[in-house]
């Protein structure tokens, strides 16, 4: 029972950085209908920025975090936006999905080129050691990334439902046409999703990277299994994007613990194709009509 | 009929001219090396390796009066692109290949450098590359049929484990070291407690640790390569673990040790090579090294370097650059350091491409490693 208990809150904790990512994946389809399918390398990228800024830069991990998130704003948020996504959504989601494709490529092959093909080291936020409750034994690991990962979903939530711009915002993922008529600044709420999507990126970097090691390939497995939470969860909510990445994340531990750890990876991709049969739109998802 | 015998013999000239040339201008050496993917650690020290050693040589005079000329090619630690170089270093007619140094993707590229007849040298340490009658493989590093005995022995002996959790990558190197291992244990009379394999390329190592704990073996031998070894240890400490953590030379090399920071002190290993040697060869070395790529090298950097100065001792023993003779004079050839400092070690190498030499058991302490003690070779190098 105790080990059960540790595989579910370390299977959460996987999960919540699964989750940031799916977040990132929903929202950017809401807002705007694009599939990044460079998500992966989008948290790849801030790794090494901010392992830039540590060891070459010589700043403090929090400083190097805030200015990381500051270019990743401007070059995974705005310049992305600005340079693939908006030339090419008006052709249809499909020449986007193969932009993103190549951009996936050409990033991993710019960062293996350009910086290195090896692993980095990457040091947690939190520090080593077990959390003792009773015969539960936690890593301080696992319960600063649930917190923390916890701490940006609820901000968002909030964010979303409780401000001016969040509502408006969720008005332009509900109906384009309307939010435009009502007033609402499309092009900036959309900016503010990219925004949003590239600093949850940067969360994920930092929570994920201790354990992956900052490597131009380390995004490939992320990317896919957020994409996977997000479709498991529901493609059109963000809910569905959170408890698809932590039931994914919990699935894969008590996979890899019961039956073997060689079937762990192929968790997702059960669950997925699961989801996709019997419940296309989702756990959480909302089927979508097809306007006449 | 002059002016055409002029013409003949002016052709026949330049032919010879030409090949005269050839025979004079440097030897083509091609290494096979995964500078990406996976096994980017292994290949990029390996390759720092034969390129230090072929400066020193060549800055040296070369081998028999002629410069090398060293390429090295990217495998993308894939088998696939492994076996396309090995085709292209057979058509550019490279003397030696040295490389790859993933043993799935040398298992699979050696076919081509066979049947050129060009001696190739592996970092690979897979029991079964030695095991196909191929006369042009030859290791630097230890076979594991050799190496997991040894360790064996010490898991016996003085960890006095009664029962060890196994856990490996799925790949030749992995499979092959974990049936090495699991038969030396069961010689000595020590359960494997958990059999755990894990993907090459893994990054979450949780469910794995939690297999071995749940194992409650008395020790854990963790046979995965660099990234995988460092992600591994990472998770061991994350997760509390406090039984000794054995196992070969990929689980403490200096980049593992980078990678996996604090939680790579404790660690026990049998390592074939290791910077950290006291044998005066592998200090210079170690000095040479660092000098020149400003780190520290791991074991893999020592074998493309020792394995660059066999390819110079055994031709200067042949005499000429042939790959038949070169094959041939390298079964049961001893090579001294007395003799060919940069060899690191006195090794012998036997009928089937297998090495043997003095190797060490080394815990990493404080972020480096110790070596606790010196293994002599299985038999003695006469």
């Amino acid at each position: 029972m105790v080990d059960l208990l540790q595989l579910i809150i370390s299977g959460t904790a996987t999960g919540a950085i699964y989750a940031l990512c799916a977040l990132g994946f929903t929202l950017l389809w809401q807002a705007s209908g694009t599939i990044n399918f460079a998500q992966g390398e989008f948290v790849m990228v801030p790794a090494f920025l901010m392992l830039f800024f540590i060891n070459t830069a010589g700043l403090p991990m929090w400083l190097a975090f805030l200015l990381t998130c500051l270019v990743a704003m401007v070059l995974l948020g705005y310049t992305f936006k600005r340079a693939m996504v908006d030339p090419l959504i008006r052709h249809g989601v499909i020449p986007l999905v193969i932009a993103t494709l190549g951009l996936s490529i050409g990033v991993k092959q710019l960062v293996k080129a350009g910086v290195t093909a090896q692993a980095q080291p990457f040091n947690s936020i939190f520090p080593d050691g077990l959390l003792s409750l009773g015969a539960l034994k936690v890593s301080y690991m696992d319960v600063g990334t649930l917190v923390l990962a916890g701490i940006i979903v609820v901000s968002l939530q909030l964010f979303l439902n409780r401000t001016v711009t969040g509502r408006a915002m969720q008005a332009v993922a509900q109906n384009t046409d309307a939010a435009r008529v009502l007033g609402i600044n499309v092009g900036r709420m959309v900016l503010y999703t990219f925004l949003i999507n590239a600093v949850l990126a940067v969360v994920a970097a930092l929570l994920v990277t201790p354990t992956y090691l900052a490597k131009f390939d380390m995004g490939e497995s992320i990317g896919l299994k957020a994409f996977y939470a997000a479709i498991i969860g529901g493609f059109n909510q963000t809910r569905g994007a959170l408890l698809g990445g932590v039931l994914v994340g919990v699935l894969e531990n008590l996979t890899g613990a019961y039956i073997s750890p060689a079937y762990k990876e192929g968790v997702a991709l059960m669950l997925f194709l699961v989801v996709i049969i019997f419940r296309p739109e989702g756990l959480l998802g909302k089927t979508e009509e097809r306007k006449v | 009929m002059k002016k055409l015998n002029l013409m003949l013999a002016g052709a026949i000239g330049v032919a010879v001219a030409t090949a005269s040339l050839a025979q004079q201008g440097p030897v083509p050496i091609v290494g096979l090396v995964e500078l990406s993917g996976t096994g980017a650690t292994a290949g990029t020290n390996f390759d720092n390796g034969v390129k230090l050693a072929v400066k020193e040589i060549n800055a040296s005079g070369g081998i028999l009066g002629r410069k090398i000329q060293y390429t090295s090619m990217d495998t993308q630690s894939a088998p696939q692109t492994a076996k396309a170089l090995a085709q292209k270093a057979v058509d550019d007619k490279a003397y030696v290949v040295m490389g790859p140094v993933f043993s799935g993707s040398f298992i699979v590229s050696m076919a081509e450098t066979k049947r050129a007849e060009i001696p190739n040298f592996t970092g690979g340490e897979a029991a079964n590359i030695t095991q196909q009658g191929n006369p042009y493989v030859f290791r630097t590093s230890f076979t594991q049929t050799t190496a997991m005995p040894k360790l064996a022995r010490y898991i016996k002996n003085t960890v006095k484990a009664k029962s060890v959790a196994i856990v490996w990558v799925n790949n030749d190197f992995g499979k092959g070291g974990r049936d090495s291992m699991a038969k030396a244990l069961e010689a000595e009379g020590i359960k494997v407690a958990a059999d755990i394999s894990t993907d090459p390329g893994q990054v979450d190592f949780s469910a794995a640790v939690l297999k071995v704990k749940q194992s409650n073996a008395d020790a854990a031998f963790v046979y995965t390569n660099e990234e995988e070894s460092a992600r591994a240890l990472r998770e061991l400490k994350k997760q509390g673990y406090d039984k000794p953590v054995i196992g070969e030379t990929t689980l403490t090399g200096q980049k593992v040790i980078e990678l996996a920071g604090d939680a790579a002190n404790g660690a026990v290993a049998h390592v074939g090579l290791t910077v950290d040697a006291p044998q005066p060869a592998i200090k210079a070395f170690d000095q040479k090294f660092q000098a020149e790529y400003k780190y520290k090298s791991d074991h893999n950097g020592m074998k493309g370097y020792s394995g660059m100065y066999v390819v110079k001792a055994i031709t200067e023993k042949i005499g000429k650059f042939d790959g038949k003779a070169f094959a041939a004079a390298m079964h049961g050839a001893t090579i001294r350091v007395k003799d060919s400092p940069g060899v690191l070690l006195d090794v012998h190498f036997d009928a089937n491409g297998d090495l043997d030499r003095e190797s060490f058991l080394v815990k990493v302490e404080g972020g480096k490693q110790i070596v606790t003690s010196t293994l002599p070779p299985v038999s003695p190098i006469q």
